[in-house]
């Protein structure tokens, strides 16, 4: 594993992630990032063959609530908040094309 | 001014109270709540143009609440320890109708439409919340200097940071600017800037605290908490806050319970365990002097101490460091310019839109964490960061399982150094990871824990830190309770 990243690395993540960057930032966080993957090397050494991954610490298991009609919020309180609506819906710019 | 029509000091002065305190007062009716909200307000405007602990002050909002509070009080309504007390809740908690922006260009302009389940608790109590508290972008920082807006400074020198990412809870308290306030916590960020700010800080079991309403930043690891001034306050707060709630899968069933009881003031025969790796290289002397006469203080007051060794302390940073960005690389997915927020609209397609909402609405420190993040779950990557840092996750969670059999809580520095001055870790991102070296794994592991005033270095607060096991809650308010009565340090206050 090459802890090393190049550009072409991050702007990879940055597509994945649609995050734009500019060529400045590239470099910034081709740097940054690759000191940051050296601090995981360590994790290397250690022996996990066999654990169970933890993505949950609690005993808390699949959480089921009853499937009752509630009130939720108002449609006209949802796009308040968004940047541009028409006709009770999000307006969004072409996705095609 | 309100200020100008009573005896000099005499408005200061309240300010300085703790909230059980100013309970007291409201209950006899010597002071009214809108007395406590207008001496907190003054206090914020004379401040705040050095400290920064407020992204949003609700002033109009607060006077309300504090007028509902003493109408409420004069029919004989009792709502709870902090009816009609000015609180800050930090800006990454939903506030209904008040703008929440968690510290980021990308939420501004944002009102959310609903309430946090803590928010909802302290309104019913009857708290006065004066405005937002300031933070790190999307809670991710350890100084307050990622926030989008001006940097928070430290009320003990302003040329210091306060720690982070709850810099401006911890400083309002400190500063006085506010009687209690209620942070999160993903790896440290309500510990470490109270341990900086001297203030309690508290970051209760995983799931003991509802997270509806909390802007995710890492979910597996987010907890909410208080700031206060002492640990009663600490208490009280936690049981206004905690209990359980159907909107997070994650909410502990537990029955609510009054955390006061649990402050009897004794902590003989207590079995204390002390773990030689949170001393760790790059300690300052005088964090480390102060730690040890916490201990001397604690074994005289017939605590059992014992040294003892986790080994696995050492890896928990890089565990943090893997599992906190990706679940934030998920959890930050929803930022694309259409629902909420800022965007950037004067383009031609919708995926411009999102690469350029997230170009220009997230700083640097999220941009850093969203990228190793999504690194750290691409193919090819996936089992070598993330599932291994999962599994040494497993083995943290036992290294902590296996030690609590034999110890009632664990005491620790908080920080490995006092507040540092404001800059000095912005352009090296891992000097910076590592002012939390003594409060991650706790959050690895789902532990409660908290932060009390314990020393003083250069002038300077030093936090202790006890950590008990899951739902050891009440055991670790019991020690520090103790601890702070048994010292002084909770009763100096900056001089700003």
């Amino acid at each position: 594993m090459s802890d090393e990243l190049t550009a072409d690395d991050v702007r990879h993540i940055a597509a994945l992630t649609r995050l734009g960057l500019s060529d400045d930032e590239v470099e910034m966080m081709r740097g940054q990032l690759s000191n940051i993957l050296r601090v995981f090397e360590s994790l290397q050494q250690i022996d996990t063959e066999g654990v169970e991954p933890t993505g949950h610490t609690t005993e808390v298991r699949t959480v089921l609530r009853d499937d009752t009609p509630h009130e939720s919020l108002r449609r006209e309180q949802i796009l308040e908040n968004a940047p541009d609506s028409e006709a009770g819906y999000v307006r969004v710019r072409p996705i095609l094309g | 001014m309100a200020s100008s029509t009573n005896p000099p000091g005499t408005r200061q002065d309240l300010t300085d109270l703790t909230a059980h305190e100013a309970a007291e007062l409201l209950t006899s009716g010597q002071v009214s709540s809108l007395e406590l909200t207008e001496a907190v307000l003054a206090r914020v405007d004379a401040l705040e143009p050095q400290i920064h602990s407020y992204i949003t002050v609700s002033r109009e909002r607060a006077l309300e609440a504090a007028r509902a509070a003493d109408d409420a009080r004069s029919l004989g309504k009792s709502q709870g320890p902090l009816s009609g007390i000015p609180v800050m809740v930090k800006d990454n908690i939903s506030t209904e109708g008040v703008p929440t922006t968690a510290g980021s260009r990308i939420l501004e302009g944002y009102i959310p439409p609903y309430d946090a389940f803590v928010v909802e608790r302290l309104r019913s109590g009857g708290a006065v919340i004066v405005g937002k508290g300031n933070l790190d972008e999307f809670a991710m920082g350890s100084s307050t200097e990622h926030s989008a807006f001006e940097p928070t400074r430290n009320p003990w020198d302003t040329g210091r940071v306060p720690g982070g990412s709850s810099g401006g809870p911890a400083a309002g308290v400190a500063a006085r600017e506010c009687f209690v306030s209620f942070g999160s916590d993903t790896g440290g960020s309500i510990r470490q800037p109270a341990a900086l700010c001297g203030t309690v800080g508290m970051k209760p079991t995983y799931g003991l605290v509802s997270r509806y309403g909390l802007i995710a930043f890492g979910s597996s690891l987010d907890q909410i908490g208080p700031f206060s001034r002492d640990v009663r306050d600490c208490a009280d707060a936690l049981t206004v806050i905690s209990g359980h709630d159907v909107r997070d899968s994650t909410s502990l069933d537990s029955p609510g319970q009054d955390f006061a009881n649990a402050l009897t003031g004794d902590i003989s025969g207590m079995r204390l365990g002390v773990p030689r790796e949170y001393l760790v290289d790059g300690m300052e002397p005088g964090v480390k002097t102060a730690f040890e006469a916490s201990l001397r203080t604690l074994e005289g007051m017939g605590a059992t101490l014992e040294e003892i060794s986790l080994p696995l302390t050492d890896q928990a940073l890089a565990v943090y460091y893997i599992i906190a960005p990706s679940e934030a690389s998920a959890n930050l997915a929803r930022y694309d310019g259409f629902k909420y927020g800022r965007a950037v609209n004067d383009v031609d397609t919708a995926w411009e839109v999102m690469d350029q909402t997230r170009e220009q609405g997230f700083g640097p420190e999220v941009k850093r964490r969203i990228l190793i993040g999504a690194y750290a779950l691409s193919a090819g990557y996936y089992d070598a960061y993330y599932k291994k840092a999962q599994q040494v996750r497993t083995l943290i969670r036992r290294e902590f399982a296996e030690t609590f059999e034999r110890f009632d809580a664990l005491v620790t520095p908080t920080s490995p150094t006092v507040a540092f001055k404001a800059g000095a870790r912005m352009d090296d991102p891992v000097a910076m990871y590592l002012s939390d070296v003594c409060t991650i794994p706790v959050n690895i592991a789902g532990l409660p824990a908290i932060s009390v005033p314990g020393g003083m270095s250069e002038g300077l607060p030093v936090g202790l830190q006890f950590i008990g096991p899951q739902m050891g809650d009440a055991t670790i308010l019991r020690a520090a309770h103790a601890y702070e009565q048994a010292t002084e340090w909770h009763t100096l206050k900056p001089g700003i």
